[in-house]
């Protein structure tokens, strides 16, 4: 089953980020939201760990990292989705796994 | 066609509130008839204790009520492995939960499944709904 | 592309799937109050953005803080969002179930004008377009819906 993982709190913060990846199956798509956008800046641990994980695809909420000021940092590879795209991915995936 | 339902148990009890609520979501959800897991990983496994006692901090222990499930036909109890050991804990450090099998003359049966990440990977992706507190 | 004032049953969905487009009908969660965490703002411009897109938002179920979003009683400052108003507004021009948890209503004081009278308090406070409900009917959501959203901290 293709789920769409959503993880909001920083990596920097909470270890949920951790666990999401943890857990996530190839196939799956981990949309980073709220303060989990910060998890996608180049540079850092938690970029460097979405880069090895093979087979999970990332998305990011642009709104989210527009807000926060950082919209320039984002590693390559991780989509940038509006609002629309966060539906999107709701609406493809087979559900939605939040990590709060 | 019942759905497979997994709560998903991340937090600590007492500290907050989610561990109690997300209980209550999962008695009142046992009168549905779905294929209901639980999942304890991260700092959720701490909600498995035994001995928990609360009179000191004035807050209703609400531990006793796992051992409840087995009543309620919740029965699939995941407890990640690697959660227990990063915290320096062990299946013998949780409450014993069983439930009995009426399939097979009442035997009563452990509800806890130690699970490895990988295998409880395995376990989520295969759920239709991932309830989340 | 449709509108968001219109109803997900007025849209042409067959066109839509037709171009591989999914229509899903969407229950959404939302665990913590206004304001003290970005969840019950995520979840209104999902839900916009969604029903925007011709999707069925089935129910909004409040759990744990998130059943503060329904208080009829908050001033907050005039040059930012209104949360309970937002939701009260969205309720109106999409016939949204808006379902806040009796169970943890109780726990944090937020009464309609029926359970006041029953728990015998001098005032109930929950706002328009809001209904207390049991914790069944997040079970009923996960259930009928394709998909559910969770919006927590």
């Amino acid at each position: 089953m293709a789920t769409l993982h959503t993880v909001n709190k920083s990596p920097f913060d909470s270890s949920t980020f951790n666990e999401c990846l943890g857990l996530a199956k190839s196939g799956s798509t981990v949309l980073l939201f709220e303060d989990g956008v910060y998890a996608a800046t180049a540079g850092t641990k938690p970029a460097e760990a979405i880069a090895n994980a093979d087979g999970v695809t990332f998305a990011v909420l642009g709104p989210d990292l527009k807000a926060r000021g950082v919209e320039g940092k984002i590693a390559d590879g991780i989509k940038v989705v509006d609002y629309d795209g966060f539906v999107d991915l709701v609406a493809e995936h087979d559900k939605v796994h939040a990590w709060l | 066609m019942a759905k497979k339902f997994m709560y998903m148990n991340t937090k600590a009890p007492y500290g907050s509130i989610y561990a109690l609520e997300s209980l209550e979501v999962v008695l009142i959800g046992a009168a549905f008839e779905q294929d209901v897991s639980l999942a304890f990983i991260g700092d959720g496994v701490y909600q498995l204790t035994k001995d928990q006692s609360t009179d000191g901090i004035g807050m209703k222990n609400f531990s006793p009520t796992y051992s409840a499930l087995g009543d309620y036909d919740v029965n699939k109890i995941y407890v990640e492995k690697e959660s227990l050991e990063e915290r320096g804990l062990s299946l013998d450090d949780l409450q014993h939960l069983t439930w009995e099998d009426e399939d097979e003359d009442w035997a009563e049966k452990d509800s806890i499944r130690l699970v490895s990440r990988a295998e409880l990977a395995d376990v989520i992706d295969d759920q239709d709904v991932v309830l989340s507190f | 592309m449709a509108r968001s004032s219109q109803q997900p049953e007025r849209l042409n969905s067959h066109s839509l799937l037709r171009q591989g487009y999914r229509i899903v009908k969407i229950g959404i969660q939302i665990n913590e109050g206004p304001y003290q965490h970005q969840a019950a703002d995520s979840a209104y411009q999902f839900a916009k953005a969604a029903l925007g897109k011709g999707h069925e938002i089935f129910r909004v179920f409040f759990y744990h803080d998130g059943v503060n979003n329904a208080t009829r009683l908050a001033v907050p400052p005039q040059d930012d969002r209104n949360i309970t108003q937002q939701w009260t507004e969205l309720q109106k021009e999409h016939n949204l179930d808006l379902v806040v948890c009796i169970a943890a209503a109780q726990r944090r004081g937020l009464m309609d004008e029926d359970e006041a009278k029953r728990q015998g308090k001098d005032a109930n406070n929950i706002a328009e377009g809001f209904r207390i409900s049991g914790l069944g009917q997040l079970i009923e959501a996960g259930i009928e819906c394709d998909r559910l959203v969770t919006f927590g901290a």
